[in-house]
């Protein structure tokens, strides 16, 4: 038996990963790619408390899984809208490095 | 037994993969790295009972979100990264921050590892499809309609936005 | 109020007069603006004379005659009426004030005809009879300040009537801060009169002070006598005594009949009114009646050796202003209340008429006031020379016009005075015998020899003294007299129209039969105007001879001392020798012999220009008050306080933002990373927070 923790930590791991990645990488697909990562580990913590919580009664744990059908979807379209936006900025700014897309500051 | 010693192994090759995602320079090794992340956590996912979610996973978000990635990469032709005068905002208070974060969150977890019960391979019908179809054609019925406009919103969205300027 | 004089209305018609010509007079012409004025003016003198005619003691009217018109202040226990106050006193002031009032507004439509700003003189002088009337008939001392205040206002108005001259507007700012000082002083008597006594209301108080248990003859320096000091002092700016005399002279500036009306006839008495009103405090403060004493005495003669060595027709008359009303404020020191009101009212006769008759003669020469370039005017000007002639002959106290009764009586009291009685006195006579000098000096220097307009070369040293103390060199070779702008080239010299003569006859004659109703007992008559105020005078509990004995832990005597008529006798024979001296040296000086001056003034030099400067009292006071207090305000003030602080704080409160702004704009950088770690640090705070939340349960 696996600890409900250890699952857990892994997604804990896998988020602050996503994290430096998008705080750490200059190039904008992957920051795209690094929230994507984000959205795993918070499905995984979603997977984990739905088996947990079935073990021990609770009506609709299956909800979970239906959460992480939806989290995907919505990743699924943010992805798309996403890379068209990167490849509209491309076009006009030429490079994918993010610090160079900063025309908004004051 | 075997079920940690195989969540073990998978969880390695996760954060293995996540680890490269970050270390690597050109994109494209990135997006394979995050393939192997998400090919495991399919692997995960069915060490926890979830099977449905484990064949989306690999379906939806493996097979046609990171060949999206793919696609684009190869489109835009970017290089890999240069160096460029990065954010110290970034350094001085986002690093910190989500060590800290994570600190955080694991010292949590380990203090209340004992009430925190264990998980199992559960032999029942579990997470089968028809008990995930009945949850989400009844009880969610209204959020599976409204991401049915936001994705035709999405794909709106996308072409618009991915047209050349005339 | 069964008999209802509506007293309110003699203040408020000289002020619809203002109203109206104040704010649509420009559009009059000359005539329709003396008309609205005159007839306010008339009404309300109509007005006095039918109330004082109704409320004549004797009558069915009891005396003092309150009406109150509501409550203007209720603040606690404290509070303060609109309310008149109509008694034997306040009759006598009504009257002069309105009386010679009216006639210096006659006067004024002949002398101001060729003026501009017609409207606004009349208008001006219309106020000043408003404010004049509630500070006489007001009955507390909060509306009588109301009153007070506005004279000040009205003398400033009038006195920088010129005021695109620069030593006009000087002298009227002159008058209006050393006034201010005064007021100073008067309010905190008035502060420590509510204190003690709760109210301002001249029954009340007085009432109140009848009260022996309470309010013992106050030996020492306790609440009575600092208030009585307050108040003389504030009394001492609007009057003109020693120490705050200097805005009188230069307030000459103004035109002649604003000269008449409030720096001789009315503003300037109102001090001594105050004093006369307040009797009951002074009287029960025998320190501050010895200081009232001989400040007045100090300031009469004072103000005579000044007047001796002044070459401007209208400075010699400022002079013997402060000089009269220096008797009046010694009347009142020897607690001869009635006497020093009495002197006022003839002075009121007297002193407009010689104000008048001074800017007869000016208009007539053509706008020069220096008296070295007019003389042998006696025959060209016959009707001002007369009556300047029985103004001059009232003014040295010559039997039998009417300050000799009324000087006589005050000379009489000082003597009785047991305070250095004797000394004052003689002090009195000498200074009777300069005014003497100092009058037929401008008499002859007027009237008799030749006329030497322009022809004199007049020293730099006297248009020095001529100017006010702040002119400067421009306005200096100004003062060739054209201080009123009477310069209008008629063609020589030439008599008043008769609108300016006929005040100065009806003046004249009362200044001749004015004394007469004063006549002492020694010469045969009954002193009518002394029982007249006896009332009023005989609120205060205590007398003078009380109060001394007080002071000198001593018993009072049962009974004044007898009156020996011999005595009497002699203090007017020293008086009228005096006089007598006075005209003798002037004759010899300035008609006999003219070049005995020039060698005199050679010979005393230093003194002369000493006195000639006025002993320097103006420079004395710009050194030691106006330059410190010039310099504490720009440099602490403005320099410190004002640009410094306040500036700073509202510039500093601009730049801090700035500042912060700056700071902050830093944080929208464009830059994606640096948002995404912004949320990051905040999103790791918030749990953080909530964790902390959620175990410390």
């Amino acid at each position: 038996m696996v600890p409900l923790s250890w699952y857990l930590i892994l997604s804990a791991i896998l988020f602050c990963l996503g994290v430096f990645g998008f705080l750490l990488k200059r190039n904008i697909i992957t920051i795209f790619m690094s929230i994507e990562l984000m959205l795993n580990a918070v499905n995984l913590t979603f997977v984990a408390f739905a088996n947990y919580w079935s073990e021990h009664g609770l009506k609709l744990a299956l909800s979970g899984h239906v959460f992480v059908f939806f989290v995907m979807v919505v990743a699924a379209a943010e992805a798309a809208v996403g890379l068209a936006i990167i490849i509209a900025v491309f076009r006009t700014r030429e490079t994918l490095n993010v610090d160079r897309v900063n025309l908004l500051k004051l | 037994m075997v079920h940690e010693i195989l969540f073990i192994i998978f969880g390695l090759i996760c954060v293995a993969g996540a680890v490269n995602l970050l270390v690597q320079r050109h994109p494209i090794h990135s997006a394979l790295s995050l393939v192997l992340v998400m090919a495991s956590l399919a692997l995960i996912y069915l060490l926890l009972g979830a099977e449905f979610v484990a064949a989306i996973q690999v379906i939806v978000y493996a097979g046609a979100i990171m060949v999206l990635f793919v696609f684009v990469i190869m489109l835009l032709n970017a290089g890999a990264e240069e160096h460029s005068p990065g954010s110290k905002i970034a350094l001085l208070m986002g690093v910190p921050g989500v060590i800290v974060f994570g600190c955080l969150v694991g010292w949590i977890m380990i203090h209340t590892s004992t009430q925190l019960g264990g998980v199992r391979i559960n032999p029942s019908d579990f997470g089968d499809t028809h008990n995930i179809a009945r949850l989400l054609f009844r009880d969610f019925l209204l959020p599976f309609e409204i991401t049915s406009v936001l994705i035709l919103i999405a794909i709106m969205g996308a072409v618009v936005l991915g047209r050349r300027q005339n | 109020m069964t008999h209802n004089l509506n007293l309110w209305v003699i203040p408020l018609l000289p002020l619809a007069g203002a109203a109206i010509n104040g704010l649509f007079g420009r559009h009059f012409k000359n005539a329709v603006v003396s008309f609205i004025a005159l007839f306010f003016t008339a009404l309300s003198f109509a007005w006095a004379v039918w109330a004082v005619w109704s409320a004549w003691p004797g009558g069915p009217i009891p005396l003092p005659h309150i009406e109150s018109f509501g409550t203007w202040i209720t603040a606690g226990s404290f509070s303060a009426p609109f309310g008149f106050y109509l008694d034997q006193l306040s009759m006598v002031m009504v009257l002069v004030v309105t009386g010679v009032g009216f006639l210096i507004h006659i006067y004024s439509v002949g002398y101001m005809a060729h003026e501009g700003g017609f409207y606004r003189f009349f208008a001006y002088l219309n106020l000043f009879m408003f404010f004049m009337l509630t500070l006489v008939l007001a009955n507390n001392y909060l509306l009588m300040f109301v009153g007070w205040e506005g004279v000040g206002l009205a003398s400033y108005l009038l006195i920088g009537f010129y005021f695109l001259r620069d030593s006009a507007a000087d002298a009227g700012k002159k008058a209006f801060i050393v006034n201010r000082i005064g007021d100073f002083a008067f309010l905190i008597g008035m502060f420590l009169l509510i204190q003690h006594f709760g109210t301002l209301s001249y029954d009340h108080v007085f009432n109140a002070l009848k009260d022996a248990q309470k309010f013992p003859v106050d030996a020492g320096w306790g609440f009575l006598t600092i208030t009585a000091i307050c108040l003389l002092i504030g009394a001492t700016g609007k009057s003109a005594q020693i120490p705050l005399y200097v805005w009188l002279p230069d307030a000459m500036e103004g035109p002649t009949p604003v000269s008449a009306l409030i720096h001789a006839a009315t503003m300037v008495t109102a001090g001594v009114y105050m004093i006369a009103r307040s009797h009951a405090i002074f009287n029960l403060a025998p320190n501050a009646l010895h200081i009232v004493f001989v400040i007045g005495c100090v300031t009469a003669l004072f103000a005579a050796t000044m007047g001796i060595a002044q070459t401007d027709i209208k400075r010699v008359l400022a002079y013997s202003t402060v000089s009269q009303l220096g008797y009046m404020v010694l009347a009142c020191g020897a607690a001869a209340y009635a006497a020093g009101i009495f002197h006022l009212m003839t002075h009121a006769f007297f002193k407009a008429l010689l104000f008048l008759g001074s800017g007869s003669v000016i208009h007539a020469v053509g706008g020069e006031q220096d008296m070295r370039r007019m003389g042998g005017l006696r025959t060209k000007i016959p009707v001002t020379f007369w009556t300047m002639t029985i103004a001059t002959f009232t003014i040295s106290g010559f039997w039998p016009m009417a300050a000799f009764f009324s000087k006589d009586e005050i000379l009489a009291a000082v003597y009785r005075s047991p305070y250095a009685g004797h000394l004052l006195w003689a002090i009195g006579v000498i200074t009777a015998g300069l005014t003497a000098f100092y009058m037929f000096r401008l008499w002859f220097m007027t009237f008799f020899g030749e006329l030497k307009l322009g022809a004199v070369d007049v020293g730099e040293e006297a248009h020095a003294a001529a100017a006010p103390a702040h002119a400067s060199h421009a306005s200096a070779s100004h003062s060739h007299g054209h201080a009123d702008d009477q310069s209008h080239g008629h063609g020589g010299v030439h008599e008043s129209p008769w609108i300016m003569l006929a005040p100065l006859v009806i003046l004249a004659a009362l200044s001749i039969v004015g004394g007469w109703v004063g006549v002492p007992k020694f010469l045969g008559g009954h002193n009518e105007f002394d029982r007249f105020l006896a009332p009023v005078m005989e609120q205060s509990r205590t007398s003078i001879a009380e109060g001394a004995a007080a002071l000198q832990n001593t018993e009072a005597p049962a009974a004044p001392p007898e009156e020996k008529s011999t005595t009497e006798w002699v203090l007017t024979g020293m008086s009228v020798l005096a006089a007598v001296l006075g005209l003798f040296f002037a004759w010899l000086l300035y008609y006999k012999r003219p070049d005995l001056p020039d060698r005199i003034t050679a010979k005393i030099h230093g003194i002369y220009l000493t006195v000639l400067h006025k002993y320097y009292i103006d420079e004395g006071y710009n050194l030691l008050f106006v330059k410190p207090l010039l310099a504490l305000s720009t440099l602490v003030f403005w320099r410190g306080i004002d640009q410094g602080i306040i500036d700073g704080l509202v510039n500093g409160a601009g730049s801090a933002s700035k500042g912060i702004g700056n700071e902050l704009r830093r944080m929208q950088s464009g830059n994606i990373r640096s948002y995404a770690a912004w949320v990051a640090a905040g999103g790791a705070a918030v749990i953080a927070y909530m964790i902390w939340l959620g175990v410390s349960k």
